[in-house]
């Protein structure tokens, strides 16, 4: 523990450091090597002592009388796991990206601080040190995201990402001051000793979704999200995608698993809803957009909703008493949580090249880049497989174990619960068939095709850094899928703390399958599948190769016989997306075609045109916002009074305060 | 192990060799129906000797992703089938991919075809795969729904058990009938046939399948062709051993009751392509936007059968 709090101080130290170098030169790379060093021994003490008993350190700092708590148990260490790999790669792959930086100095402090902050959080274990460390995480990357100041749309995002923090800090203080009581004891252990009323526990564990949902970008309280991570710099949007909502979901689980003590079958509803609506509505979302990397912020949106239906279905066989069945789903929602930290980061450095080679992120102007960028477009397809849950890759191997989940939860004795999760088991299969079509069109309009600008044409291949720490994370990503009974056994501690269940240990299963339940059940084995592909394809190959034809001839693309098509008459990620905007999004988001069609004899161009609703947009936060915008109108004239008429109302303010003490005590 | 290893073996080289010949006889039922003479049921093995012979013409701006895609489709597919009980059980590797890895990793196939059908920037690879996203994004729910049901019923996703499970024990079951239908509808969805698609159209208003692999030539196409045969007698041997199990042996039955058994699957081949023959006669192809009608009755009927066997118990 001493030296996990060392780190993170030494990450404070950096960001200290940063100031004093900023006028250098060599600020970024020394900044950079720093966390990459920092983050890498983090993360190598939370691999090895997840398994070891939790250590607990109380420092003289924050609140006089409360001190600040730090403990690091199985579940701090698989969350520790996550940030620090997620923060390595992201230092590495900024090391060559960071010198694309225009405004270092906007960026360089912040960053290692950022990476401290989601640290501390998971460390906490105290209200007070945790609140602390989670605005601090909440300022440190709204300071990344305003980077780029200059760019119209940062401002905005910087904007709503401010308000949307603050409210999420607002339901998480609220959520502590429930759990700790009127006697007010915020360190963990006597939040975990002290049971609440069924009612009081209700409305806790509704702040703690708002709280921790509006980090993690749950439907709906998302809208910030798929502005401001766009906004930062790329390999800022990494860590805030594939790590901070990683944050937020360890809140929802320190909360829900942890300090709430025995959960109610009902404490599921929520994360099992929202996670459904999040998981298959985030992922149409993206099939709406069109820029790169708001795509990929959707895609974000979408994960967290997997994560918390398999986080509420462990909540739920936890009330219910199976704690076997428990630990699958919670190992599940662990484990998915790791792999999109790898896919996630790998994308956002794909599309961060793609930014710095071209200078555009939107896909419509973008095409052709895998003859330009041969390694980076690689890393991004696989990475793009194994966001889309296909075997051999991670992602296919977390959403198998939540399906294994789902088909225990039969014997959950509710019947809510019956009716709701086969439900849930639909929208997270659409959304797993809609994220290969969304990935399709994002790795198809970006890397393939015909080159659709002249920037596009003249990118060139990201320097080595860059390029290493994408290879790395979509190495990982396969690595992961062939042998996910590693990573299954190390997240067991995690898993069984919280629910006191464990899956079988997959060591002890031979040709290291995976089997969640038994083995005459399911079971999974990454390693032969791919084997079995590699080993098919190259012997294919090679009959093919010695026993037919090897000759090939290049010739023009078949145009119909119509010759010298340009290049708009390829398909754009528009068109590409149009079908399913015609099944699915006229029903969520209204969506509308228009054709406007000049009369015969005009020589004007036919436009089409197409119209989107954001659904909660228009009917939850412009009902607020406008609400905001006439009360505050009305309110206006209070500002212009005389100082008598405000002493009078400090007065009429002090008498009901105390009349309504008077009344309560 | 051994004879495992060589039911496995038989298996993955039977349904290679078979594939092309369910394509070949399900082309020469359609024609009989239709009342002309149709090409040999060899037709398909010729065509590939022809095309594995033929230079590949490739399109000038197509990259590695373009050459690499169809002997990834084709082991990827292999593989999915190599899974599949045909006519033994106790195959090898059947607890290396259950039923949902099997449904994956036709979804991975199909993820690099559509990859590789945008390489090229045409429009034609585009349409396709639009479409071809719409058609995936209802059919691969429906055909979770299914293994939703069909594994709550048998206590497993595993096939081999399943499929034993089914031999013994299964009986009619409302949830199970609703099974059938909607993976019916699925499969002639993931397979491009009529409603949902035509195999044997080259008309873009219609084609979906036909568009994604239209800068295919020579042995990359077939490869393709190959695939998209074997995906055919994938999807018939699936709806075989769970619906109608009968003839199925284990592990370890003597030659006798292999050669019974073997006999009875190409029974059920036949039978299934009959059927499919007629069927794909007898109705009309659908309008495009038609098509996720269809595919939502098939999810609505897996929800129901899994809603069902949730409700009275489960497993």
């Amino acid at each position: 523990m001493p030296t996990v709090l060392a780190c993170i101080a030494g990450l404070f130290g950096v960001s200290a450091l940063s100031l004093i170098l900023i006028r250098q030169r060599a600020a970024a790379p020394i900044v950079y090597g720093a966390c990459l060093a920092i983050s890498l021994a983090l993360c190598a003490i939370a691999v090895l002592s997840i398994g070891q008993a939790p250590s607990q350190t109380v420092l003289p700092l924050g609140l006089p009388w409360l001190g600040a708590h730090f403990r690091l148990d199985p579940l701090a260490c698989a969350f520790l796991a996550i940030i620090n790999f997620g923060g390595a790669s992201a230092s590495l792959y900024a090391l060559g990206y960071g010198r694309h930086e225009a405004e270092p100095r906007r960026v360089l402090p912040f960053y290692p601080a950022f990476l401290a902050a989601m640290n501390l959080v998971v460390v906490a274990a105290d209200a007070y040190s945790f609140l602390f460390a989670w605005e601090l995480m909440s300022l440190a990357s709204w300071a990344l995201v305003m980077a780029h100041h200059r760019q119209a749309k940062t401002a905005y995002a910087g904007f709503v990402y401010l308000i949307m923090a603050s409210l999420g800090t607002f339901a998480l203080l609220f959520a502590f001051g429930l759990l700790a009581g009127a006697h007010g004891d915020y360190t963990f252990e006597a939040i975990r000793a002290h049971h609440l009323a069924p009612g009081l526990a209700g409305l806790a564990l509704v702040l703690a979704v708002v709280g921790a949902g509006s980090k993690a970008g749950l439907v709906p309280l998302h809208v910030w999200l798929p502005l401001a991570h766009p906004a930062a710099p790329s390999h800022v949007s990494a860590l805030m995608s594939g790590v901070m909502t990683k944050v937020a979901i360890y809140a929802f689980i320190r909360i829900a698993f942890d300090l709430m003590g025995t959960p109610a079958w009902w404490w599921s509803l929520p994360a099992l809803l929202l996670g459904g609506v999040t998981a298959a509505i985030g992922v149409l979302y993206a099939l709406m957009e069109t820029d790169l990397k708001r795509v990929l912020a959707y895609s974000t949106i979408e994960n967290v909703g997997i994560i918390f239906i398999a986080a509420g279905l462990a909540l739920a066989f936890k009330a219910s008493g199976y704690a076997g069945a428990a630990a699958l789903a919670l190992t599940a929602a662990l484990f998915h949580g790791l792999n999109h930290m790898l896919f996630k980061s790998t994308l956002f450095f794909g599309a961060g090249t793609v930014i710095v080679a071209t200078g555009k992120q939107d896909m419509e102007q973008l095409g052709g880049l895998i003859h330009r960028m041969p390694v980076s477009s690689a890393a991004f397809l696989a990475a793009s497989m194994a966001i889309s849950a296909l075997p051999p890759f991670n992602g296919f191997a977390s959403e198998w174990l939540i399906f294994q989940s789902i088909l225990v939860s039969p014997q959950l004795p509710q019947m809510g619960l019956k009716l709701l999760v086969p439900a849930i088991g639909v929208l997270l299969a659409l959304a797993a068939a809609f994220a290969a079509a969304c990935f399709v069109r994002a790795f198809g309009t970006t890397y393939l095709g015909r080159v659709r600008t002249d920037a596009a044409a003249k990118a060139i291949e990201a320097d080595r850094w860059s390029l290493a720490a994408m290879l790395i994370c979509a190495a990982l990503c396969l690595a992961v899928g062939v042998l996910p009974g590693i990573v299954i056994d190390w997240l067991q501690p995690a898993a069984t703390a919280l629910v006191a269940g464990h899956m079988p240990p997959q060591a002890s299963i031979p040709w290291l399958s995976i089997v969640p339940v038994s083995a005459s059940r399911s079971s999974y084995n990454g390693l032969l599948l791919f084997g079995f592909v590699v080993a098919s394809a190259s012997l294919a190959a090679m009959t093919v190769h010695r026993f037919a034809s090897r000759t090939v001839r290049r010739a023009p693309f078949w145009d119909c016989g119509y010759p010298g098509l340009g290049v708009v008459a390829q398909y754009s990620a528009t068109s590409l997306a149009q079908p399913i905007r015609r099944v699915f999004a006229t029903v969520a988001f209204a969506a509308q075609e228009q054709v406007e069609m000049p009369p015969p004899g005009d020589k004007r161009p036919a436009v089409l045109r197409r119209f989107l609703r954001d659904p909660v947009w228009d009917f939850m936060y412009a009902p607020i916002a406008s609400a905001v915008g006439t009360s505050a109108t009305l309110l206006n004239h209070i500002q212009f009074l005389t100082i008598r008429r405000y002493l009078s109302f400090v007065f009429v303010a002090l008498v009901f305060l105390l009349v309504f003490l008077a009344l309560w005590g | 192990m051994t004879s495992a290893a060589a039911a496995q073996l038989g298996q993955m080289l039977l349904v290679l060799a078979l594939a092309p010949a369910l394509t070949g006889v399900t082309r020469k039922m359609k024609a009989r129906l239709q009342r002309r003479i149709g090409p040999p049921i060899f037709q398909p093995y010729r065509d590939l000797r022809r095309l594995f012979n033929k230079d590949v013409v490739l399109a000038e701006n197509s990259s590695w992703l373009f050459r690499v895609a169809p002997y990834v489709i084709f082991a990827t597919t292999w593989v999915a089938a190599a899974l599949v009980p045909t006519f033994q059980t106790g195959l090898l590797f059947s607890w290396a991919g259950d039923l949902i890895a099997i449904v994956a990793l036709l979804g991975a196939a199909r993820f690099v075809q559509a990859v590789a059908a945008l390489d090229t920037g045409t429009s034609f690879g585009g349409i396709g795969v639009s479409r071809e996203a719409m058609i995936a994004s209802l059919a691969e729910p429906a055909m979770i729904m299914v293994v939703f049901t069909v594994a709550l019923v048998a206590g497993s996703t595993q096939l081999s058990t399943i499929a034993a499970f089914m031999a013994d024990a299964g009986g009619l079951r409302v949830s199970l009938a609703m099974a059938l239908v909607a993976l019916i509808i699925v499969a002639l969805a993931e397979n491009a046939r009529i409603p949902v698609d035509n195999p044997s159209t080259h008309l873009e208003v219609t084609m979906v399948h036909e568009a994604m692999v239209l800068e295919y030539s020579g042995r990359h196409l077939a490869m393709i062709e190959w695939a998209t045969s074997l995906k055919l007698l994938l999807y018939i041997s699936v709806i075989a051993c769970i619906f109608f199990p009968f003839g199925l042996i284990r592990d370890g039955a003597g030659l006798l009751a292999h050669a019974i058994s073997l006999a009875a699957y190409l029974v059920k081949v036949i039978v299934a392509s009959l059927l499919l023959a007629t069927l794909e006669t007898a109705i009309a192809k659908m309008r495009v936007f038609r098509v996720p009608n269809l595919l939502g009755i098939a999810l609505m009927l897996g929800l129901l059968g899994t809603l069902l066997l949730f409700v009275s118990g489960g497993m």
